[in-house]
């Protein structure tokens, strides 16, 4: 059933969440996010589904640790602030190999910033962002439907992976209402054998990343690895828009890459060749497919809403001999289809080569 | 190794079948050991060992859930009541409890284990005192006394640079969501016993669903307190009692109806 | 491999010290009220001096297992004979 119904970015993650079947969620009150929390405490109690609002976003990671390591579907979402107190909770989750999706609205910052959407964190979240060797699969929606979608994803590619998730939206895109098509529930979830679910006709299950002899550790953690390289060959999302005769392309994921698109039509109508390229998993990175991008455009021109984060990506795939510029707004205030235009008309301008 | 026990004698005392038969890494006269075997021994007898799970924390504990027969996890330092509150919600039959020590309850996790308490859930939280920070090598914890040496306090705990040692039981008891709150003690045989019956009743509070149990346990370090274990247990009953008197601090209707039933029965 | 110090008399109650898990922190032996218990004389494989039972006092150990319920390591298990044994003292 292809049902149509308006909704705002966060109502979509809170009904992807139950459509995914989570069963527990744990979240704090934060801006721009609070409407996932509000909707869930409506939505979620009932038929055996956990909810809790809790006394912060550390508590609430260690929630959805534990309600992981009980073999269930956790979410927790939260904004940048919350994010950066969860990541000692990401770092375990990651360690001990648990499933969990957390959704980060982000905002302005760094400190306490503003509400304003933003792309502050992409490092903190691409990287790892806490303690150790681990990464974390971040999808990147740019609109209300992908909201639901990546939520819906998350909660498959975690359980596919035993690894945390991250849907790393922003305030834009979490207050925006668009239409959007409702998502047929998910039925069948994965078996779970190694959950703490009590020691009856098994042998016990023992959940931890702790080993006492430093000897015993490096193992765990080449396991990781083996499962990251997976994760990068197998997981890599991008969306491409008119990149076929593209001789400048614009990088950029998430709410700004809406403004970008209205660059290309604009920039077309000019018969300037631009296209978008938008990746939508911005880990695993596709560097591969912007490498490749690089053989017939010589321009990159990365649109968003940080100091520069995301550009550091695009060098990396496409080298040194290829002229990469930004164009940003940052702390939590949008960029603007013609201000992403005036960088195109700049960057073509300047004369070919260095 | 099981030991034989030549067929024709009674047992008076073994090892219980929830503990398993793995050296402890716990250093000489450490109180986690007698901890440990007790709710290992209290798990038998409820026979609760195919639900029970160890929330474990970091301290010297950390490793608890390589001590026990049934299944359990670590958790982050100071958040295993997150974990737990989880694992409860999660899995309403599973009997999960916390084990944890003073920096880990009373320091870095005060919030979560208020918060817990707060919302009366559902399980067990067995918190050992011993006034030290003992894994990372003896420094000052939340309950270290005043005028008490650690690495961190070398000429004593003094209130005006370091404040005053927090009682835990009285502070949780004030609250509404616990069900039943005791303090007890190891450092002497009777008051081993009395340990095990409160851990005992803590965990019949939580298989009857009456909210939040939590025994404190006043408990040796002789390594970090530079003492031998028998000096160690004098010095607690000297030094510790006073300061953290004993007994139960928060005993809802409903849990000393319970207490009832195990005088009788 | 654990060796065992069974101190088999034909009186009611007797110990088993594990002695290689035995970790020389004395609780047992301030605990006991008779005295039965004392240190050995050899170091084990942890390099502890483990406890042990007293040969002389072997006899007056009466099962309370006040030395069991104090030991961190339990590595003390308590036994009592039902019948007078009719094998003689090892």
């Amino acid at each position: 059933m292809t049902e149509k119904t308006l909704m705002a970015g966060n109502i979509a993650i809170a009904e992807g969440a139950i459509l995914a079947g989570c069963q527990a969620y744990f979240g704090y009150p934060i801006t721009p996010q609070n409407e996932i929390l509000e909707h869930l405490s409506k939505r979620m109690p009932g038929d055996g589904r956990v909810f809790l609002q809790t006394e912060s976003e550390l508590a609430a990671i260690n929630m959805v640790y534990g309600a992981a390591a009980a073999g269930c579907r956790a979410m927790t979402s939260t904004s940048s602030p919350g994010f950066s107190l969860e990541q000692e909770g990401i770092s375990y989750m990651a360690g001990a190999e648990l499933p969990a999706v957390i959704v980060n609205v982000m905002r302005g910052g760094p400190g306490l910033g503003n509400i304003g959407g933003a792309q502050g964190d992409y490092f903190q979240s691409t990287r790892g962002g806490g303690h150790g060797d681990y990464r974390l699969i971040n999808l990147a929606p740019a609109s209300v439907q992908e909201m639901m979608d990546f939520t819906m994803l998350a909660f498959e590619l975690a359980d596919k992976y035993r690894n945390p998730v991250v849907v790393l939206a922003d305030g834009f895109l979490g207050q925006v209402m668009e239409p959007i098509v409702r998502r047929p529930p998910v039925t069948e979830l994965p078996d779970k054998p190694w959950a703490i679910t009590g020691a009856r006709g098994r042998a016990k299950n023992v959940i931890n990343s702790f080993e006492m002899n430093p000897a015993d550790f490096p193992p765990r953690v080449r396991l990781l690895f083996q499962k990251y390289e997976a994760i990068c060959q197998n997981e890599v999302r991008f969306e491409s828009l008119e990149l076929s005769d593209a001789t400048l392309v614009i990088v950029a994921y998430g709410s700004v890459s809406r403004s970008a698109v209205t660059a290309v039509k604009m920039a077309r109508r000019e018969g300037i060749p631009v296209g978008l390229f938008r990746p939508t998993t911005v880990y695993p990175f596709p560097y591969k497919a912007l490498t490749e991008l690089a053989r017939h455009a010589d321009n990159f021109l990365v649109a968003e809403l940080s100091f520069g984060q995301l550009i550091d990506d695009v060098r990396l795939a496409v080298g040194h001999d290829k002229r990469v510029a930004l164009v940003n707004r940052y702390g939590g205030v949008p960029l603007h289809a013609d201000e992403i235009l005036a960088a195109i008309k700049e960057m073509i301008s300047q004369p070919v080569g260095r | 190794m099981r030991l034989e026990t030549p067929e024709f004698d009674t047992v008076l005392y073994h090892r219980p079948e929830s503990l398993e038969d793995y050296p402890l890494h716990l250093c000489p006269g450490c109180g986690h050991g007698i901890v440990h075997r007790l709710i290992a021994e209290v798990v038998d007898e409820l026979g609760i060992r195919e639900r029970a799970v160890c929330v474990a924390s970091i301290g010297c504990m950390v490793n608890s859930y390589h001590y026990f027969k049934f299944d359990g996890l670590e958790s982050a330092h100071g958040r295993a009541p997150a974990v737990a509150t989880a694992i409860k919600r999660c899995h309403p039959h599973l009997v999960p409890f916390t084990y944890q020590g003073d920096g880990d309850l009373a320091a870095i996790g005060t919030a979560e284990i208020v918060h817990a308490c707060a919302r009366g859930e559902n399980f067990t939280t067995i918190f050992v005192n011993n006034a030290i920070y003992g894994m990372t090598g003896g420094q000052m914890a939340p309950t270290t006394l005043l005028g008490m040496y650690s690495t961190s306090t070398t000429g004593g705990r003094e209130p005006a640079r370091s404040g005053y040692p927090i009682r835990v039981c009285e502070m949780l008891s004030a609250l509404d969501g616990p069900a039943y709150i005791a303090r007890e003690s190891v450092h002497k045989p009777s008051a081993v016993r009395k340990a095990k019956q409160a851990i005992k009743l803590a965990f019949r509070t939580q298989l009857a669903g009456l909210g939040m149990s939590l025994v404190e346990v006043l408990s040796p370090c002789p390594v970090n307190w530079r003492l031998e274990p028998v000096d160690a247990m004098k010095w607690l009953a000297e030094h510790m009692l006073p300061q953290y008197p004993l007994g139960e601090y928060k005993v809802i209707e409903a849990v000393a109806a319970l207490k009832k039933e195990t005088d009788h029965a | 491999m654990v060796t065992l110090v069974v101190a088999a008399y034909p009186k009611t109650s007797y110990i088993v010290i594990d002695e290689e898990k035995c970790k020389g922190c004395h609780l047992c032996i301030a605990a006991c009220p008779n005295g039965v218990i004392g240190q050995a004389s050899h170091i084990n494989r942890m390099g502890y001096i483990p406890a042990t039972v007293i040969r002389e006092k072997a006899e007056e150990c009466t099962g309370c297992t006040v030395c069991a319920i104090m030991c961190p390591d339990t590595v003390i298990s308590v036994y009592r004979h039902d019948r007078v044994s009719t094998h003689s003292a090892p």
